[in-house]
C-alpha cells in the first residue's frame, strides 16, 4: 500500500478519439514524478483523470486507496486529497485572495473559521503574498496567481499535487517565483506529485522520476538520471534535443 | 385628456393595481423558475438537462396568449376553477420563465469553465460550486438582458385584459368603448405602462453600472 496514484490498463477516449492508451503507471507516496511530451500527448488528459475531471472508458485508476471508476467511489472524497493547480490559475474570480484560500476548506471540509483563517494567512506568507490577502485575483500579475493557487491547494491539506504546466502562461521574469513554491511543497517528505512541464532545468532539480508521452501513450518512464543521460526511446531522445536547445 | 383621465380615474388605477401586482408576481416567480430550469440545463445529469430543455423550448415557442387561455379555459374544466387575473398571471409566468431560463443559462455559460472545474476540483459538489463560484459571476452577465425580460413581461401583462383579468388594458379597452375617446385613452394606457417600464430600465442600467 504505498502507491498513491495506481493507472491499470486505462483507456481513455473523447468520442472516438483515443486519448489515453492502455496506460500502466504507478506513483508511490512521496514521489515526484514529472510528465512531459509533445503538445496533444495527452499529459493534461491523463493528469485531469486522477482527480476525476475526465473520466475513464476502461481500466482501473486507483488514487490513495480508491478506483475512481468505480460507481460507488465519492469523486469529492478523494478531490480532497488531490490538489489541482492549472496553466491559467483558474482563481475564483468572484472572491477576493484570503477567500479563494477559505471557501473550500470552509464549506467542503467544515473547518473552524479562525483555524481557517490562521492557516491561510499563514499559506499567503509561505508564497510570499501576506500583503496581497484582500486583492481580487484581477488585481495580482499572474506569477502572484499562481501562488495564491498554489496556496489554495494546500489549504485542503492534500495529499497528493497534480500541476499541470503551472508556469507556461506566465512571462518569464515571473517563472522562477512559481517553481521555488512547486519545489518547496515537492520536498515535503509526504507529499506527491505529478507536474507537467516544459521547464527541464527545474525537472532535473525535482523529479524523482519522469514519464514521457506522445500520442496518448507512455513511451518512456525512467528515473531522472536514465531519463535524462540515457533515454531508450527514440521520440524521447528527439524531444529532449529539441526542448533543451531551446 | 385630463378630464377623461380624471372622470375615470379609478378604473385607470384599479387597473394599473392589477397590472402591477400581476407583474410583480409574475416577475418573482419567474425569476425562481427560470433560474431553476437554467441550473437544469446545466447539470451534469442528462435526464433532468433533457427536461429542462423540454419546458424551455415549449413555452418559449408557443404564443403568450395561447398559454393563457390553457390556463384560463382548459385548467378550470378539468382541475380548479380560476379567475382571469389568476390564469393570466400563471401564463404570463410561464411563459417569461421560459426566457428567464435561456437568459440565465446563458450567464452560465459564459462563466470560464475552468472557475467549475477548480471548485470541483476542491471537492465541493455541483451545488456548492454553483452556489459560490458560478452562479455570482453569471449575475454579471445575465442583469442587463434580464432587464430586458422585464420590461418585456410587464408589457406582455396585457395579455390579462384577453381573459377579464382587470388590467390598464382590460380597462382602457372598457373606457375607450364607453367614451368613443380611444385615441386619449391609448395614450394614458401607454403613460401608465411607461411609469412601470421606465423605473425598470433606468434601475437596471444602474445595476449595470455599479457592477461593471
Ligand atoms: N475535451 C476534449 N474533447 C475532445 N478532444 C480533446 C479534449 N481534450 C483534449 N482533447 C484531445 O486529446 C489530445 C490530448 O490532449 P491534452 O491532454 O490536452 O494534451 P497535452 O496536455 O499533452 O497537450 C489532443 O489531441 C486533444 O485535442
Ligand atoms: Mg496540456
Amino acid at each position: 500500500m504505498s502507491s498513491m496514484i495506481e493507472f491499470r490498463n486505462v483507456q481513455k477516449y473523447y468520442g472516438d478519439f483515443h486519448a489515453l492508451k492502455d496506460i500502466n503507471l504507478e506513483i508511490d507516496k512521496g514521489e515526484t514524478v514529472v510528465l512531459i511530451g509533445p503538445s496533444g500527448s495527452g499529459k493534461s488528459t491523463l493528469s485531469r483523470t486522477v482527480n476525476g475531471l475526465e473520466t475513464i472508458q476502461e481500466g482501473q485508476l486507483i488514487v490513495n486507496g480508491r478506483d475512481i471508476a468505480e460507481r460507488s467511489t465519492d469523486i469529492n472524497r478523494i478531490r480532497r486529497d488531490v490538489g489541482m493547480v492549472f496553466q491559467h490559475f483558474n482563481l475564483y474570480a468572484n472572491k477576493d485572495v484570503l477567500e479563494n484560500i477559505m471557501l473550500a476548506p470552509r464549506i467542503v471540509l467544515k473547518m473552524n473559521e479562525d483555524e481557517n483563517k490562521k492557516q491561510a494567512m499563514a499559506l499567503l506568507d509561505q508564497v510570499g503574498l501576506a500583503d496581497k490577502a484582500h486583492n481580487m485575483p484581477s488585481q495580482i500579475s499572474g506569477g502572484q496567481k499562481q501562488r495564491v493557487a498554489i496556496a489554495r491547494s494546500l489549504a485542503m491539506k492534500p495529499r497528493c499535487m497534480l500541476f499541470d504546466e503551472p508556469t507556461s502562461a506566465l512571462d518569464p521574469e515571473m517563472i522562477d517565483d512559481v517553481l521555488k513554491v512547486i519545489k518547496y511543497v515537492t520536498s515535503q517528505s509526504d507529499m506527491t506529485s505529478l507536474i507537467v512541464t516544459h521547464e527541464m532545468g527545474f525537472a532535473q532539480e525535482v523529479a524523482n522520476r519522469v514519464i514521457f508521452m506522445a500520442d496518448g501513450e507512455i513511451l518512456e518512464d525512467d528515473n531522472k538520471d536514465t531519463f535524462f543521460n540515457h533515454p531508450t526511446n527514440e521520440r524521447a531522445t528527439q524531444f529532449l534535443s529539441k526542448i533543451i536547445k531551446h | 385628456m385630463i378630464h377623461l383621465l380624471t372622470s375615470n380615474w379609478s378604473e385607470f388605477i384599479s387597473g394599473f393595481g392589477w397590472t402591477l401586482l400581476s407583474s410583480v408576481l409574475a416577475l418573482f416567480f419567474s425569476l425562481i423558475i427560470g433560474s431553476l430550469f437554467a441550473i437544469l440545463e446545466v447539470v451534469p445529469n442528462k435526464f433532468l438537462r433533457i427536461i429542462g430543455n423540454i419546458y424551455v423550448e415549449i413555452f418559449r415557442n408557443i404564443p403568450l396568449l395561447v398559454i393563457t387561455m390553457f390556463f384560463y379555459l382548459v385548467i378550470p374544466l378539468y382541475i380548479v376553477k380560476i379567475n382571469g387575473f389568476t390564469a393570466g398571471t400563471i401564463g404570463l409566468t410561464i411563459y417569461t420563465s421560459a426566457f428567464i431560463a435561456e437568459t440565465v443559462r446563458a450567464g452560465i455559460n459564459s462563466v470560464d469553465p475552468g472557475q467549475m472545474e477548480a471548485a470541483r476540483g476542491q471537492g465541493m459538489t455541483f451545488w456548492q460550486a454553483m452556489r459560490y463560484i458560478v452562479l455570482p459571476q453569471a449575475f454579471k452577465y445575465v442583469i442587463p438582458p434580464l432587464g430586458n425580460q422585464f420590461v418585456n413581461l410587464v408589457k406582455n401583462s396585457s395579455v390579462l385584459a384577453f381573459v377579464a383579468g382587470f388590467d390598464l388594458m382590460y380597462q382602457g379597452n372598457a373606457i375607450a368603448s364607453q367614451t368613443f375617446d380611444t385615441v386619449n385613452t391609448y395614450v394614458i394606457v401607454g403613460i401608465f405602462y411607461l411609469i412601470i417600464t421606465l423605473p425598470i430600465s433606468y434601475y437596471m442600467q444602474h445595476l449595470e453600472k455599479k457592477l461593471a
